[in-house]
């Protein structure tokens, strides 16, 4: 903290803490109540008045889920594997490419580099929405329908990560790269074993970010086949079971969120040092 | 001229190590990006319904858009009235409740970060809010109503048309603190603390001048980031509209320029016209972008 800051007014502070703590509530209470309902039994959830804590908890709903889905066509870890997979595979390409691109981006000087960047910074600006339809001819015409690629290769290309990646990427000393090229490095190699080990950081906020987007697809519009459809579609059928499988349906919402969740717990600080020492500026 | 371009050329040669590093990403981006963007452009000046080839009809899909289509209209409104109510306050709530934060303790603040962050990095869980706003007596805002004896029937929140919006607005709202919120959490903690040390001596009264004259403008690049992420998320409603109020909603009352767009690309068919939609709202997005950048260059002045 800064030794000398001006003085705070105590009835601002409270003014402030009170804001906090409101809105902090109506932002977790509605995970709380998923949490909760995820371990109520089958009565409780249908209870009235309907509460927030459970109080008799039980596993039930999660065994009922895994009965449900393992008498499914498609075997539930087909699905885990999809989903794995997709993220997985698509995690690995975008980080390799976004930080193969921004390095020249970063660190180097040549005709069109303020052209593509700009182009890249606009493009965070259209929704996927915009280009689902065009995006599903190109898909069509690549012969991409129907396999994991559609959904995998696109996120390769993920403007938010080179965003990021390259105003990163910036903040590393030139000196360091003048001195590997004065020893002989290729560019390749000086990005492969000189750029690349500096910014792990940031890759945990590519990691995340790309994540929380391939976690959440269920790769409607271009994944046809029960075999290579994502556990988010399969969550979504039980859900669509109606009340009858509410239990369930609240076992598979907390399933879902806690894999981002907690991906993002334990990378917190590092992926916050990054968005920091980033900088961002343009 | 003709030295200028053997001069671009070897420059240009000089730096292909730049370029094919730059190749596998920009040709995706172009592919999987840039591409589609130029081709739903170029379609939304067609007639075009996926069987047969393209057919050139001029500006008649937007004339129809603006003209004949009453159901946009309303989507055009709604999505206006999103924008401008869960835009600003959910641009400003990443801010303050950042601001806020940053002052806590370090532990205090990794917890509270999560909790402002969560929902957003929950996946598609919108369904709890189905739950909450379920229209039988065991949803829980029903059962709250009915249990203090604000009212007597259970209501359909969503299948009554003047609740829907309001109800959409709210989740959207308590979904939006996210990439922008953790950029500003980032962007906070970068700000020089001499600044302050400096602004206190050369006479800054309050937290409130302090935020304005020294906080807000060391923050301009994270807020103009910030500013182009909630711009986009506050135009593009749909995901949640259709998980809510379902597809269409009662009446076209949660209908938003992207499910409009869904409806003709998807149901209907009609990809010129879906391309006329997508582009309106493509340059809505850029538009507005260049407005809120301009504001914030007077940050601090």
């Amino acid at each position: 903290m800064p030794k000398k800051r001006v003085n705070r007014s105590a009835w601002g502070t409270f003014s402030l803490f009170a804001l906090l703590t409101l809105f902090g509530a109506f932002m977790i209470l509605p995970l709380v109540y998923a949490i909760n309902n995820a371990f109520k039994p089958l009565d409780e959830i249908f209870i009235f008045p309907p509460t927030l804590f459970v109080r008799n908890p039980t596993l039930n709903n999660f065994v009922d889920l895994f009965n449900l889905l393992g008498n499914s066509w498609v075997p539930f870890s087909r699905y885990i594997f999809n989903t794995v997979f997709i993220t997985g595979a698509g995690i690995i390409g975008h980080v390799i490419f976004a930080s193969a691109a921004a390095y020249p981006l970063a660190k180097h000087h040549f005709p069109g580099k303020k052209v593509l960047f700009t182009i890249v910074v606009l493009s965070l600006m259209f929704t996927p929405a915009v280009t689902a339809m065009p995006n599903y001819m190109i898909m069509s015409w690549l012969g991409l329908i129907d396999t994991y690629w559609a959904v995998i290769i696109p996120a390769f290309a993920y403007s938010l990560g080179l965003y990021l990646m390259k105003q990163f990427m910036e903040q590393i000393p030139d000196v360091l790269l003048e001195a590997a090229k004065i020893d002989g490095a290729s560019e390749y190699r000086i990005f492969w074993t000189i750029v690349m080990p500096n910014v792990k950081p940031a890759w945990l906020t590519l990691i995340i970010l790309l994540f929380q987007i391939l976690w959440g697809s269920d790769g409607n519009g271009f994944i046809y086949s029960e075999q290579l459809k994502s556990l988010h579609f399969a969550a979504g059928q039980v859900v669509a079971g109606g009340i009858a499988r509410s239990g369930a349906a609240a076992a598979v919402a907390l399933i879902l969120m806690s894999v981002p969740i907690t991906l993002f717990v334990f990378s917190q600080s590092r992926i916050i040092e990054t968005m920091a020492t980033s900088g961002m500026k343009d | 001229m003709q030295n200028w371009w053997s001069l671009k050329w070897h420059e240009i040669r000089a730096n292909k190590h730049s370029y094919i590093l730059m190749a596998p990403y920009m040709i995706l981006f172009a592919v999987f990006t840039v591409l589609p963007v130029l081709v739903s452009i170029v379609l939304s000046f067609t007639y075009f319904n996926m069987l047969e080839f393209p057919k050139f009809i001029g500006w008649q899909n937007y004339t129809r858009l603006f003209l004949e289509d009453d159901v946009f209209l309303i989507a055009l409104k709604n999505t206006l009235l999103f924008a401008v109510i869960t835009g600003p306050i959910s641009y400003i709530a990443c801010f303050v409740f950042a601001w806020i934060i940053n002052e806590l303790s370090p532990k205090l603040r990794a917890v509270m970060t999560l909790v402002f962050y969560a929902p957003s990095i929950s996946g598609n869980v919108y369904f709890i809010w189905l739950m909450i706003f379920s229209g039988d007596r065991y949803g829980i805002m029903n059962g709250l109503l009915l249990r203090f004896g604000f009212i007597l029937e259970p209501i359909l929140w969503l299948k009554t048309e003047g609740y829907i919006m309001p109800i959409i607005i709210l989740v959207q709202l308590w979904l939006s603190l996210g990439t922008g919120f953790l950029a500003f959490i980032a962007g906070l903690q970068t700000v020089d603390g001499t600044l302050y040390e400096a602004g206190a001596v050369d006479g800054i009264k309050n937290r409130w001048q302090e935020l304005w004259y020294i906080t807000l403008p060391s923050m301009r690049p994270q807020l103009m980031f910030g500013a182009v992420i909630q711009i986009t998320t506050a135009f593009a409603v749909a995901d949640v509209s259709i998980a809510l109020a379902g597809f269409p909603s009662v009446n076209y009352a949660a209908e938003t320029i992207v499910t409009h767009l869904i409806d003709f690309g998807t149901t209907r068919f009609e990809m010129g016209y879906a391309s006329a939609i997508a582009t309106v709202l493509f340059l809505i997005m850029v538009a507005s972008n260049l407005i809120v950048q301009k504001l914030l260059r007077k940050v601090g002045e």
